[in-house]
């Protein structure tokens, strides 16, 4: 099916706005360059050349937490990171989305202990968990689709904060 | 977002690492990380900056701190290995090795001679896989980006090698005490040729990219240089010590698992900086992969694990037959097994350096305490002497060397 | 034992009446907390002992005395030689020389040993924990104190954990 059949003669597409708003977050996700420990290495090979997330539209990971709209909260979170952890989500732009990545992100995974928080969700709202330890990358991406899915039934009304 | 403006680093808690200038306000205290794309993980460097030259730097750990430590102690022998895997996590196979052979030293236990080769052969792969890691972020962080999608493809390589024989990627715990988990898949081996086949020429390629690349040297040489005897003092251990000029790996002064069969050399260079530090892990590559070469052609056939059953589960066939082997089996996974009140120190040569293990037993099934002895530790503390006169660049470039993983450090 | 170890260890004995055991081959030499500073001086210039590879303590509450083991390992690189000092430290008087001037990698581990076990260097350059934030409380590998075990959430006690879990708001 070509564009054209969709457009027909008039070159006019009518959509709602929320769609096309949705459409355009989805395919230019820009998630931070957040790498804590063992998923990191899983996500940059998500990013490496066997996986390929740019398919995705989501080659270009921001070092900046000011220019990114995903977190992928990558390994687990130690009381000391806790804090620098909630202070980049909050220096991020809305909107912003977070994966949990991984077990140790999602509930403290094997490391039941002082150190760890178990569930970043203590810390930050978590979107999609990605189960794992760590998780392949495919599983990762199946997580960012995940979520592209659930970005694309956003209803305008629901962001407006009460 | 307001609560959220510049906030200044006070002196105070530094003032006795910082110099006079930071107290008049002459030079800058400039935080880089914990969340830094350079610092390979969450690390945080507080620099004090004279224009852009490194006055003084002071790192701060942490940050990744899981209580490994601590957890290994409230489980048994068998289950804290797992906790091992997720220590440093570029030398999963590594860690393994030093955690099974300091049970092994501690309950002196022996270990099959295939058992040992497989151990070399997936340990040198592992070694492969962290410097590729190494390669490709280094090159990341100075501007070399195809490095990283060449190394990472590599790597998948070996990846897929672990998950045949272990069903893990990464966290395989593959290694047990008194063997390995259960015997190669028939696969393995034309899956390692075809490695040792191919991996040769992509280390060429690598070299071909960067060693005569003026941009590269540019970079590293003559930056962030290290003496033999600084770095002792240090501790530093591993490529960072040989690329200084000492010759010290423990696949050779102190074989275990049967390095001694096999015929490498360990490359030493003497100018100590960044680009010594490269050249070394670059001809580490080359050296592991003969190690593989050699172990898999006299892979011995054989047990894969000791048949002590006090120790090693009986294999599935036995448990239906025999009631000592189920008895056995049962013990071994409630209970654990018990290891004396004594304690050990074993180590091994990881990518990084001297991975040591000291284990010490109370009788019981568990273990009493597990100090992980971890290279980048100590290969990180000697940053602070080294960066000191260069640019910010540099340090980049230094810390790139270093070859650190915040895993290791903060255990 | 090893001949050279052997001497070395006899000399120890002489100079600081230190008893030592021996378990798979590797020798523990036990040092009173006054004379380990002259003992890894003595070791490192004498006997090449030049690497502090490792250096950690255990923690023996509430059995024995003296609480504390503080555990140094050391290699000499040109004699291939291992050699363990641990020096016993009481429970109350949690305080020991630091080994700074004698291994500048004493550093880290000395203040990863103060945050981990909450014993004192004196005259150690930079007291600070290490690991822990700088804020926190107690000294996690000590035995009294807890591992910090969470009960992990599963079907049959899901709700009850769900609704007391502080979940973090936007």
């Amino acid at each position: 099916m070509g564009v054209e059949q969709k457009l027909g003669n008039l070159g006019i597409v009518t959509t709602t706005l929320e769609t096309t708003v949705n459409w355009a977050r989805t395919n230019a996700m820009w998630p931070m360059l957040f790498g804590l420990a063992c998923c990191a290495i899983e996500m940059m090979s998500a990013q490496a050349a066997d996986y390929d997330m740019s398919r995705f539209g989501m080659e270009l990971m921001r070092p900046s937490p000011r220019q990114s709209d995903l977190m992928i909260v990558a390994g687990r979170v130690s009381r000391k990171m806790a804090p620098v952890l909630r202070r980049l989500y909050d220096q991020m732009p809305e909107p912003k989305w977070v994966i949990a990545m991984g077990d140790c992100a999602s509930c403290g995974g094997v490391f039941n202990n002082y150190a760890v928080v178990q569930g970043v969700d203590e810390v930050v709202p978590v979107d999609v968990y990605v189960a794992g330890c760590p998780p392949r990358p495919e599983a990762l991406i199946h997580g960012v689709v995940t979520l592209f899915e659930k970005v694309k039934g956003e209803k305008f009304k629901d962001l407006v904060k009460a | 977002m307001s609560e959220y403006q510049l906030q200044e680093i006070p002196v105070g808690p530094y003032r006795h690492l910082v110099s006079e200038r930071a107290v008049s306000g002459e030079t800058m205290l400039l935080n880089m990380g914990p969340q830094h794309p350079s610092t390979h993980g969450v690390l945080r460097l507080l620099l004090e900056l004279d224009g852009e030259v490194v006055v003084n730097c002071i790192p701060d750990i942490g940050f990744l701190h899981t209580g490994v430590e601590k957890n290994m102690e409230a489980k048994t022998y068998q289950k804290a290995e797992v906790m091992t895997d997720r220590l440093d996590y570029m030398n999963n196979m590594g860690n393994n090795l030093a955690y099974v052979m300091a049970v092994e030293k501690l309950v002196d236990l022996d270990v099959p001679p295939r058992a040992q080769a497989l151990r070399v052969i997936l340990t040198e792969l592992q070694r492969i896989a962290s410097h590729l890691v190494w390669l490709g972020t280094s090159g990341l962080d100075l501007a070399a980006m195809s490095m990283f999608l060449y190394c990472f493809r590599e790597r998948e390589i070996i990846l897929d090698i672990f998950e045949l024989v272990s069903g893990q990627r990464m966290m395989v715990t593959y290694f047990r005490p008194g063997g390995v988990w259960r015997d190669v898949p028939v696969e393995f081996e034309a899956a390692v040729r075809n490695f040792i086949k191919i991996f040769p020429k992509r280390i060429d390629e690598y070299e071909a990219l960067l060693t005569k690349n003026p941009l590269w040297l540019d970079r590293m040489v003559g930056i962030g240089k290290l003496d033999a005897a600084t770095a002792l003092q240090h501790g530093v251990t591993g490529p960072m010590l040989r690329a200084s000029g000492v010759n010290w790996d423990l696949r050779k002064t102190r074989p275990y698992a049967g390095y001694e069969q096999y015929d490498f050399n360990v490359p030493v260079e003497t100018k100590g900086d960044t680009y010594a530090r490269y050249i070394v892990r670059v001809q580490e590559l080359r050296e592991s992969l003969k190690i593989v070469e050699q172990a898999l052609n006299k892979l011995p056939l054989g047990p894969v694990h000791s048949d002590n059953r006090k120790f090693v589960p009986p294999p599935r066939s036995e448990i239906g037959t025999s009631m000592e082997a189920l008895i056995h089996h049962f013990k071994l996974w409630t209970e654990g097994f018990p290891a004396p009140k004594a304690s050990v120190y074993s180590a091994i040569e990881s990518p990084r350096g001297e991975l040591g293990v000291y284990l010490e037993g109370d009788g019981g099934p568990k273990p009493y305490r597990v100090h992980w002895r971890t290279p980048s530790f100590d290969n990180l503390s000697v940053i602070s002497k080294i960066v000191k006169g260069h640019l910010v660049a540099d340090l980049i470039a230094i810390l790139a060397s270093t070859d650190i993983v915040l895993g290791d450090i903060d255990r | 034992m090893d001949n050279r170890l052997e001497k070395i260890v006899k000399v120890l004995q002489e100079k600081a009446g230190a008893a030592y055991e021996e378990f798979r081959g590797e020798v523990h030499v036990f040092i009173a907390p006054g004379q380990i500073v002259d003992a890894l001086t003595f070791l490192r210039d004498e006997h090449q002992f030049s690497l502090l590879s490792a250096m950690t303590a255990v923690d023996y509450w509430p059995k024995q005395d003296p609480r504390f083991h503080v555990i140094y390992q050391l290699t000499s690189l040109t004699q291939n030689l291992s050699l363990q000092l641990r020096v016993p430290v009481s429970g109350g008087l949690l305080k020991l020389p630091t080994a700074t001037q004698v291994f500048q990698s004493a550093n880290w581990r000395e203040r990863e040993i103060f945050d981990m076990f909450g014993i004192e260097f004196e005259g150690h350059p930079d007291p600070r924990r290490i690991l822990m934030p700088d804020d926190w409380e107690g000294h996690p590998l000590r035995k009294d104190y807890p591992l910090g075990y969470e009960e992990p959430q599963f079907t049959f006690n899901f709700e009850e954990i769900d609704l007391r879990k502080p979940y973090a708001k936007e």
